[in-house]
């Protein structure tokens, strides 16, 4: 018994893996075949990006002030508080940012595209769709990846630049150091293989997003329980994906820009 | 008259061959899903002009049978023609384009609640990027066919279930398809509202003569499609006189995935099959 359930579960998880495989590849490779629906990407650009601002901006800020409150107190003990600057750039633009900015628009839009696509699913909008000669892969799917990655790209460096800002409040109106300094350090830190790596990432966690959202909704079945089950599943493994992709990508990059540089 | 399947087969070939070729045909079509077949061997055709009535009760397959009709699902056996051409191992791509053709109403109508109810009828208009000048007095002249021209601006969300039903007719008939598939479209509607739409589908019928399949459990809604007929003059539907039917529209009836029936409105009620006798009751 326990091991019929252990092969179900398995070949569940392969057909799952491929189905994936070939949507995402498939939504993807859409845009490069007419038709290609510009002005949804347009839409789905504002919604995603100018609609995630406010929460990226804040968690990016806030990161940027809790970093430089931790790193003070290591720091001074060993007398080095002037470096805090690079310590928060590096942390934010290598690190935090990507990853910070990929979870958050994730519980925003992966959640939103597979409830909003499951809806369409359970109330057969998306047949509706397919029977009206429109394929909803390049209608739905392809505008939201595309969408979710340029976004995510600007997402991020919007995030960056809040961190390192909320760490330069925190360094000199509550850490009491030179404001300056801060900036300087920050700066003089910075090399191009991290800024290459910080900007690399949300190419792929956009990816991931948007594909898993829509996924997970296009493939809804069960009424208004499904659409919430396809939600939570959207969220819990976008979520879960950015972090394992984070650790690939991160040591990807860091063999390849060290061969680089 | 009720089938077997070889009969099935053969009177379904010699109606097709008589008629000329048929809108849609079905040859030993069998789907499941996860389990026992839901559709078992199924055949039969639409000819040119003709609507047939798809009967039997809730989860007999009727809406999957609809669905396959337009390459909304594929079988697992069988072979479908719609307009002529093989749909069942059909790319999805080359689908689109042949869907194009026909008309489906969902349902519960099944439309896009973001979008008002003028851009839900010109769906298909505003992806073939029609003007909006045309788009609009096409949505007029397809919302003054359902009645509902005062419902232009609005979004579904705000109309009630008939009205979206009427809507989702709009929609289906703007591009004048060549064959109809209506899902249930009177399902869960009060009696008036009911004879609402069979009143649409029956001036649809008789007005452009459009091939359709419709899915249906109320008899009442069958027999009413069958025994009346569109007065132009009078802009009403009127019934036929006693004893007559519409000879274009004829019955098919699901049991348990097979088809049991196929025939007119007399042979059904004359039918021996206790299934038959049994739902006619």
């Amino acid at each position: 018994m326990a091991l019929l359930t252990i092969d179900k579960t398995a070949k569940n998880l392969v057909l799952t893996v491929q189905e994936y495989s070939l949507f995402s590849y498939r939504a993807v490779m859409n845009l490069f075949r007419p038709p290609v629906y510009w002005q949804d990407f347009l839409m789905q650009a504002d919604i995603i990006g100018v609609g995630s601002i406010s929460i990226v901006l804040l968690s990016g800020f806030f990161t940027g002030c809790v970093l430089a409150l931790q790193s003070a107190a290591t720091l001074s003990a060993f007398g080095a508080t002037a470096i805090t600057g690079r310590f928060v750039s590096l942390s934010m633009i290598r690190e935090l940012g990507p990853v910070l900015t990929g979870v958050m628009v994730s519980g925003r839009n992966a959640s939103s595209m597979a409830s909003e696509l499951g809806s369409m699913v359970v109330t057969e909008q998306i047949d509706a769709m397919r029977a009206l000669g429109v394929d909803p892969m390049r209608k739905l799917v392809t505008p939201r990846i595309y969408a979710t990655i340029s976004m995510l790209f600007f997402l991020t460096i919007v995030a960056d630049a809040f961190g390192i800002l909320g760490g330069s409040i925190v360094n000199t109106f509550m850490n009491h150091q030179n404001g300056p300094q801060y900036f300087s350090s920050a700066w003089e830190g910075l090399r191009y293989p991290d800024i290459v790596q910080g900007l690399v990432k949300p190419l792929f966690f956009g990816y991931l997003i948007a594909s898993v959202g829509c996924f997970y909704g296009m493939r809804t079945s069960g009424g208004t329980e499904g659409v919430g089950r396809s939600t939570i599943q959207a969220v819990v493994f976008a979520s879960v994906l950015i972090i394992f992709v984070d650790f690939i990508l991160t040591q990807v990059l860091l063999s390849v820009l060290a061969a680089w540089t | 008259m009720d089938l077997n399947p070889a009969s099935a087969q053969s009177g379904q070939d010699s109606a097709a061959a008589s008629e000329g070729a048929p809108v849609v045909a079905f040859r030993n079509v069998s789907i499941a899903f996860d389990g026992p077949p839901v559709l078992n061997d199924i055949s039969f055709s639409i000819a040119p002009g003709e609507t047939r009535i798809l009967l039997g009760p809730a989860g007999v397959g009727k809406s999957v049978l609809l669905k396959l009709a337009n390459g909304l699902l594929r079988p697992d056996e069988g072979s479908i023609l719609l307009f002529g051409q093989e749909i069942a191992h059909m790319p999805e791509e080359q689908l689109f384009s042949l869907r194009t053709r026909t008309g489906m109403v969902f349902q519960e109508g099944a439309l896009f609640d973001s979008l008002t109810v003028r851009d839900n009828v010109a769906y298909q208009l505003i992806q073939e990027r029609v003007p909006d000048e045309e788009i609009d007095r096409r949505v007029h002249d397809a919302l003054r066919f359902v009645e509902l021209e005062e419902t232009f601006d609005l979004y579904p969300a705000s109309l009630s279930g008939g009205m979206r039903r009427r809507v989702a007719i709009a929609r289906a008939f703007i591009q004048t398809p060549e064959l109809l598939l209506y899902d249930s479209p009177t399902g869960g509607l009060d009696p008036v509202t009911s004879t609402t739409i069979i009143e649409l589908i029956v001036k649809e019928r008789d007005v452009h003569h459009t091939p359709s399949l419709l899915v249906t459990h109320r008899l009442q809604d069958a027999f009413m499609l069958c025994q009346h007929r569109f007065d132009a003059a009078l802009g009403r539907m009127v019934p036929l006189p006693k004893g007559e039917t519409d000879p274009g529209t004829t019955f098919l009836m699901l049991e348990e995935g097979r088809l049991i029936f196929d025939g007119s409105l007399h042979e059904l009620v004359r039918s021996k099959n206790p299934f038959v006798q049994e739902f006619l009751e």
